[in-house]
């Protein structure tokens, strides 16, 4: 298992103080303006990842062998729902990636159905394709 | 259905899969129990049991349809498989550049079976355009039915766009032309009973699972003007006249369409549940949809929503103007809203609409106006926070 960065520790905490579907979906709204938008000449086909009911754009670079993930899409909560896998992978090594649960992840967050609805081809296909982007 | 409840869930998406009945689950559980037996070929007596029992359902179906005969119904696994099956049984038909006609509004379960049988022989296929209401063009559709028309495959009522056509002008041409003409009564059959004498095309097809029934059957109705074009799609046991190691001949309609042992317990349940849809009052329940349609369209409309096209039966897609449908869906799926967000596979007439997406309320004959009535303030208390 690896532990979470610090990141990600104060993004479990926020979400564990959440009292209902209310305030979780407004702190995904926030965590998704902090989302970095691409421009749209980054939106390339390369980089789209269908399967999701919004596409997502997906950069994955290992700078110094740690992951960098820059995510985008149209749709608020996704975004939201991205910017907790980006500050959830962001920074770990090729190994750390492959150990990373990431089911449990959200089901921590208070939003494992998420993950398990049409939308999880979704955020499953973007760990997926950070995973076929890891440096061999 | 029950259970439903109990969860605190609300079903708006009746027109992706139907809640079922007690008579339903009665009728599986008692072929099950009762002993069961595989279908045309013992000499036992459970197997004319079973033979029986399932062409008496066969009969059950072709009755609620007005189909003709019996010998009209061929069973599939539904519609999907239905249109699948005519695709390729009629596949001899056709000469390269032949026209197939189908609908901008057609599920990909009635576009892709003839768009891969036109890439695949060569053939055009065109699309019959809709009206800037969003409804089907039918003085359109009538002038495009031509000398190198040789199909046409419509729906009479859209799982997007929730508006009902009247096919009888289009289905006439068409018999005029000697076009082959096939209608994707999925969403349709569930909101009108079909009278397929009286609708007077060449196939129909729909899925028991939308008509309150099970998953996994549905059927293919062929006209018997057309049942000699029909060749084999699949070989093999039950379908069978005469076989030796080098050739086979198939038996006629509907059991030459039938290979394999087909689904017996889907078969029955599927009458069993026709049975007890014929003994509700069906104006009542028309008039009772009707309401809650209006009901669905006016809080919309009060609200502000871009509604999808015209909708006049059964089903509305709409958007909150600035709000993206994914967001909306999840939202109402948080509060036990049970609606549909996306593209509903029919992602052709979605981009012609310019469209990424839209919700989808469906309705089925167990829905009231309190369903409504928590969808409406599921949707207001999601509008606030996406606001
Ligand atoms: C108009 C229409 N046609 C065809 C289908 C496909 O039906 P099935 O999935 O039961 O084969 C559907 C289902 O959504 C539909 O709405």
């Amino acid at each position: 298992m690896t532990t979470p960065s610090p990141a990600a520790q104060a993004l479990l905490e926020r979400f564990a103080a959440c009292r209902g579907w209310e305030q979780r979906a407004r702190l995904l709204l926030e965590y998704g303006q902090q989302l970095p938008a691409l421009s749209p000449d980054e939106r390339t086909d390369q980089r789209l990842i269908r399967g999701c009911e919004s596409p997502v754009w997906c950069l994955a670079g290992w700078p110094a062998g740690r992951l960098q993930l820059q995510l985008d899409t149209d749709a608020r909560l996704l975004r939201g729902l991205l910017e907790v896998l980006r500050i959830r992978l962001s920074g770990l090594t090729p190994e750390q990636l492959g150990e990373v649960d990431l089911a449990d992840w959200y089901s921590q967050l208070g939003l494992a159905r998420q993950l398990s609805g049409s939308r999880s081809n979704g955020l499953n296909a973007v760990y997926q394709y950070v995973m076929q982007s890891r440096p061999a | 259905m029950l259970q439903l409840a109990v969860d605190g869930q609300t079903w708006l998406d009746s027109a992706a899969t139907a809640q079922k009945p007690r008579a339903m689950l009665e009728a599986l559980q008692q072929w099950y129990a009762s002993g069961v037996a595989n279908v045309h070929r013992a000499q036992h007596r459970p197997g004319e049991r079973a033979t029986s029992a399932f062409e008496q359902a066969r009969g059950t179906i072709a009755r609620w349809l007005n189909a003709a005969s019996a010998s009209h119904i061929v069973l599939t696994k539904g519609t999907t498989e239905s249109i699948n099956l005519l695709a390729h049984a009629l596949a001899g038909q056709f000469q390269p550049g032949d026209e197939i006609l189908v609908g901008a509004h057609e599920h990909h379960a009635n576009l892709l079976p003839w768009q891969q049988l036109a890439r695949r022989q060569n053939l055009a296929l065109r699309i019959l355009p809709l009206d800037t209401t969003g409804a089907l063009d039918l003085e359109k559709g009538l002038d495009m039915l031509g000398p190198r028309s040789r199909l046409l495959a419509v729906s009479p009522l859209s799982n997007v766009l929730g508006r009902r056509h009247d096919l009888a002008p289009l289905l006439q041409r068409a018999r005029e032309l000697d076009v082959l003409s096939v209608v994707d009564g999925a969403q349709y059959a569930v909101h009108q009973r079909p009278d397929l004498q009286q609708l007077d095309a060449d196939f129909f097809a729909c899925s028991a699972h939308k008509l309150y029934g099970p998953d996994g059957i549905g059927l293919l109705y062929a006209h018997p003007r057309r049942h000699a074009l029909l060749q084999p799609w699949q070989w093999g046991g039950e379908m069978i006249e005469h076989c030796d190691y080098h050739s086979a001949s198939a038996r006629p309609l509907p059991l030459g369409l039938e290979a394999g042992t087909p689904n017996i317990a889907g078969t029955i349940a599927f009458a069993a549940t026709l049975d007890w849809l014929d003994k509700l009052d069906s104006n009542a329940i028309r008039q009772h949809e009707a309401a809650l349609h209006r009901l669905l369209i006016d809080g919309l409309h009060a609200r502000d929503m871009q509604l999808v096209g015209q909708p006049d039966t059964a089903l509305a897609c709409f958007n909150a103007p600035g709000v993206h449908s994914a967001d909306l869906a999840m939202l109402l799926g948080e509060q036990g809203v049970a609606v549909r967000a996306g593209q509903h596979c029919a992602m052709p007439l979605l981009h012609s609409l310019r469209l990424g997406g839209a919700v989808r309320v469906s309705l089925g004959l167990y829905n009231d106006a309190e369903d409504l009535q928590r969808f409406f303030e599921a949707l207001d208390a999601a509008l606030e926070i996406l606001a």
